[in-house]
């Protein structure tokens, strides 16, 4: 079943979705969309790099990914004020990434299939990457879930607890490496942070507890996925952007009713 | 004073090249509620954290008493409104307890009915009680507060350090608190610090509040009185004191 096209592309989107949802959260409460997006744009360069050094794809941009996201965080620590620095490495990397790409004459990539994904072209090998990648990050948030949780809501409190909040914010900037680099061939560099943030975001007003809202998101992720692929099929347009429109759909319809709802309704959901 | 569940001795810590807190002695014994008390900067919330154990280079001694446990009650949290969180959820962070202990402990902080709010739509009041009950949950014999009332109006203080009081009694811990609220230190206290990088003065808050030491500290000086009548007066020495507790901070 794994030789047909479409059921790759939603072996794969599901897998992303999955992994993208509960670090998505953690995106959202931390305040780490900019951050999310910094970490996204290198992996234009770490594409560059790979595709000049004959390097498999994916092992590039996890490693290009990973050294941006701990020079950011460590940067961060130096007191150098947060947006300014993410405005900066972010936006660099993106333009340093598309600079780097242009020098690869001899070797003939189509960009957009990188910046918008490019789903069903995802291959067997692919397949397992994504899937190999979307276990690793859930295993880590499952075995770190407290941990990762208390220091989110107050390093302080994590410490007195006996966790290290900065172990915990090393392993949530390594898992978001890891979804970036999984993540390019579905959605694509410029469209994954929306992939991780807005499945959590259309959550929140659903949701009573963290480990409520991870789930919910999942759920929204993956059906967005799904509707994304079919609607992309049937209107004949990029998949990537079609699922990314399929959650603001979700998003936009979810807190509109959300809003319309009875006040005593709304205490019973949230 | 009875048993002593923690005390330093000759207790130094530095950043980098910066003193912070120099030789500081002192005991936190069950049954008393000692607050520490000092102007910004003066290293309350570093004594608090050398004490439990968070601040990795100091020198002197600690000694903690072989069946010590903490509950620790901190500074009031920012909770960002995109992280839904019940009272329970939040007690049971990061280890689950019995629903019967949560329900006692909510109890003890005088919230019994709040487990399944939101965090969010807690007040200030409500939100440092749970925050308490969760310092709780351990059945501590050692509670310790860093400023855990600030934000509160003045009722809300006054109620919340009775309730501290309250679970002293039930629980016969020592507490031991940071505070910023004098008058009502003086008044719930057993035994006050004044600390400005080291120790001014202490003793029992009737004591303390005639030295000189703390009310050059805190800006109560009563040549301050006599200012505002002679405007040419020097701001002499009335008395002598200790130099590093010439504070001017006016935080009341």
């Amino acid at each position: 079943m794994f030789d047909d096209f479409l059921v790759r592309a939603v072996l794969a989107s599901v897998g992303v979705a999955l992994a993208a949802a509960p670090l998505g959260c953690f995106v959202v409460w931390r305040r780490m969309a900019y951050f999310g997006d910094a970490t996204a744009h290198s992996a234009v360069l770490g594409i560059a790099l790979s595709l000049s050094f004959s390097t498999p794809v994916f092992l590039g941009v996890l490693i290009v990914c990973m050294i941006m996201a701990i020079t950011v965080s460590s940067l961060s620590e130096r007191g150098i004020a947060m947006d300014t620095l993410l405005g900066v490495m972010s936006h660099s990397a993106l333009a340093i990434g598309l600079v780097a790409v242009s020098f690869l004459s001899g070797v003939r990539i189509d960009l957009m299939s990188y910046l918008f994904g490019d789903i069903l072209a995802v291959g067997k090998s692919d397949l397992f990457i994504i899937w190999g990648g979307a276990a690793l990050v859930l295993v880590l948030a499952a075995l770190r879930w407290n941990g990762l949780l208390l220091s989110t809501l107050n390093p302080d409190l994590a410490l007195a607890s006996g966790y290290k909040p900065k172990h915990e914010q090393l392993i949530l900037t390594i898992s978001l490496a890891i979804v970036v680099a999984v993540a390019i061939k579905t959605v694509g560099v410029l469209l994954i942070v929306a992939m991780l943030i807005i499945p959590a975001a259309t959550a929140r007003v659903l949701s009573s507890t963290p480990e409520m809202m991870a789930i919910v998101a999942g759920v929204l992720a993956i059906s967005a996925s799904l509707i994304g692929l079919r609607g992309s099929y049937v209107l004949d347009t990029p998949t990537g952007p079609t699922i990314i429109s399929v959650c603001a759909i979700l998003f936009v319809v979810v807190n509109l009713g959300y809003r319309l709802l009875p006040k005593k309704l709304r205490k019973g959901i949230s | 004073m009875s048993k002593k569940l923690i005390e330093c001795e000759q207790l130094s810590v530095s950043f980098g090249a910066k003193p912070v807190l120099s030789n500081i002695s002192m005991s936190v014994g069950a049954w008393e509620i000692l607050s520490i008390i000092g102007p910004n900067g003066s290293g309350k919330t570093t004594l608090l954290r050398a004490l439990i154990g968070a601040v990795p280079h100091i020198e002197g001694t600690i000694n903690r008493s072989p069946d010590l446990s903490i509950g620790y009650v901190p500074q009031k949290l920012h909770i960002d409104q995109t992280l839904p969180m019940t009272v329970e959820r939040f007690m049971n962070l990061p280890k689950k307890h019995s629903k019967a202990s949560l329900v006692e402990a909510l109890e003890m902080a005088g919230v019994p009915t709040l487990g399944k709010q939101q965090l969010m739509d807690l007040s200030g009041g409500q939100f440092q009680r749970v925050l308490l009950a969760r310092a709780l949950l351990g059945k501590p014999n050692l509670l310790i507060l860093d400023e855990a009332t600030q934000g509160l109006d003045h009722a809300g203080v006054a109620d919340f350090y009775r309730q501290i009081a309250d679970v002293k009694d039930s629980l016969g811990c020592g507490i031991l608190m940071i505070s910023h609220e004098l008058h009502i230190v003086m008044r719930q206290t057993d035994r006050v610090i004044c600390l400005n990088g080291n120790i001014c003065c202490q003793g029992r808050p009737e004591v303390i509040t005639d030295m000189p030491e703390y009310r050059n500290l805190f800006g109560l000086d009563q040549s301050e009185a006599l200012y505002l009548h002679k405007p040419h007066a020097h701001h002499d020495d009335h008395y002598t004191h200790d130099e590093n507790c010439e504070g001017g901070h006016h935080h009341v």
